[in-house]
């Protein structure tokens, strides 16, 4: 114990709901390996029904975008109203536009 | 009333039901958040058939019997289940150790069960199936990760598997009211599985690196209703609520 105590790397876990639905980002957990990350989230995050496929993939293979890149990254998206398709009128039978 | 159909159903029930409180026991005290939410499900499961089973056993039972009743009102020796589910947590290698010897054979009753000429035993059985796979699966992989590991867990594994192999051939005890229920083609003979199970554990244990013990004398008397003095203890803790305040309900 004490210096020799190893923590178990941190996995990131995504669960499909239903079928035809795509995998969203449900959370994080440890485990040893990929196997144990697998029925970790099993346990964790779908023992109330929520799932029929999982994901996980370790914490570590993620590349995040730098908050502090923020400005370049995103702003210059934000006055350019002409690339949403808000300029149509969409029928009223089309949904999930 | 049928009483050995009674006897065989108490029997099968109260192994999950013992075996779900020592399992509940460590809700909150698992080595690690996802092992203990993993044992909680374990035990919710096993709590769930042993629900089945005890609300079948309070209908053939009559007199206004509840499952409440059946589960919380008896005395120690009134209990029938095997002495490996009442062993206590001494670690969590103790715990995958009882859990793995309880689910091979738990697989292997349930996958016969299910063809049971009891309609509602086939039935609990067939449902249960699932449920015991996963419980198997989660166990054997702690086994071989735990086997197949460091020196200290290899070491603690191995007496795990050691302090609880002793309590096994009961599993495969037939007893009087087992033999007519088995006649009427309504129970297991688990007599008859007792070679398969000895094959299965020892290719996990095996593939755990784990030596299979040998062993000529067992250890046996729950089927009977003389368990070991650790069953006391559980039955206070059971109970506790039932004898406290009789007929209480949340």
């Amino acid at each position: 114990m004490g210096n020799t105590k190893k923590n178990w790397p941190l996995w990131e876990i995504f669960v499909r709901s239903k079928n035809g639905l795509e995998h969203r980002h449900f959370g994080s957990l440890h485990a040893a390996d990929a196997e144990m990350a697998l029925e970790n989230a099993r346990d964790v995050y779908t023992r109330r029904n929520e799932g029929v496929s999982i994901w996980v993939v370790e914490s570590k293979h993620i590349t995040a975008s730098n908050p502090q890149d923020n400005g370049e990254m995103f702003e210059p998206a934000q006055d350019k109203v002409y690339r949403h398709p808000t300029f149509y009128d969409l029928p009223d039978d089309v949904k999930h536009m | 009333m049928k009483e050995n159909l009674y006897k065989y159903i108490l029997g099968i029930a109260d192994n999950s039901l013992i075996l779900a409180q020592r399992l509940g026991e460590l809700c909150g005290h698992g080595p690690s958040l996802e092992t203990d939410i993993a044992l909680t499900n374990i035990s919710l499961d096993l709590l769930g058939q042993t629900r089945s089973y005890y609300q079948y056993a309070a209908k053939l039972a009559g007199e206004d019997k509840t499952e409440d009743d059946i589960a919380f009102l008896r005395i120690e020796r009134e209990y029938k289940n095997v002495l490996l589910v009442e062993q206590p947590n001494t670690h969590f290698g103790h715990v995958m150790a009882r859990q793995f010897l309880f689910d091979v054979y738990h697989l292997m009753l349930m996958e016969q069960l299910q063809n049971s000429k009891d309609e509602t035993l086939a039935a609990i059985a067939k449902k249960g199936i699932k449920e015991v796979s996963y419980h198997k699966r989660f166990s054997s992989d702690w086994v071989k990760r735990l086997g197949d590991g460091t020196e200290e867990s290899k070491e603690k594994m191995q007496e795990a598997i050691n302090a609880m192999w002793r309590f096994t051939d009961e599993l495969f005890d037939v007893m009087e009211a087992d033999k007519a229920m088995i006649e009427e083609g309504i129970a297991v003979d688990v007599s008859e599985m007792k070679e398969t199970y000895y094959e299965k554990v020892s290719e996990i244990l095996e593939k755990a690196t784990l030596e299979v013990p040998e062993r000529k004398y067992f250890t046996r008397g729950g089927k009977k209703g003389v368990h070991t003095e650790h069953m006391g203890y559980l039955l206070a803790d059971l109970q506790y609520m039932q004898r406290t305040y009789p007929n209480m309900t949340w």
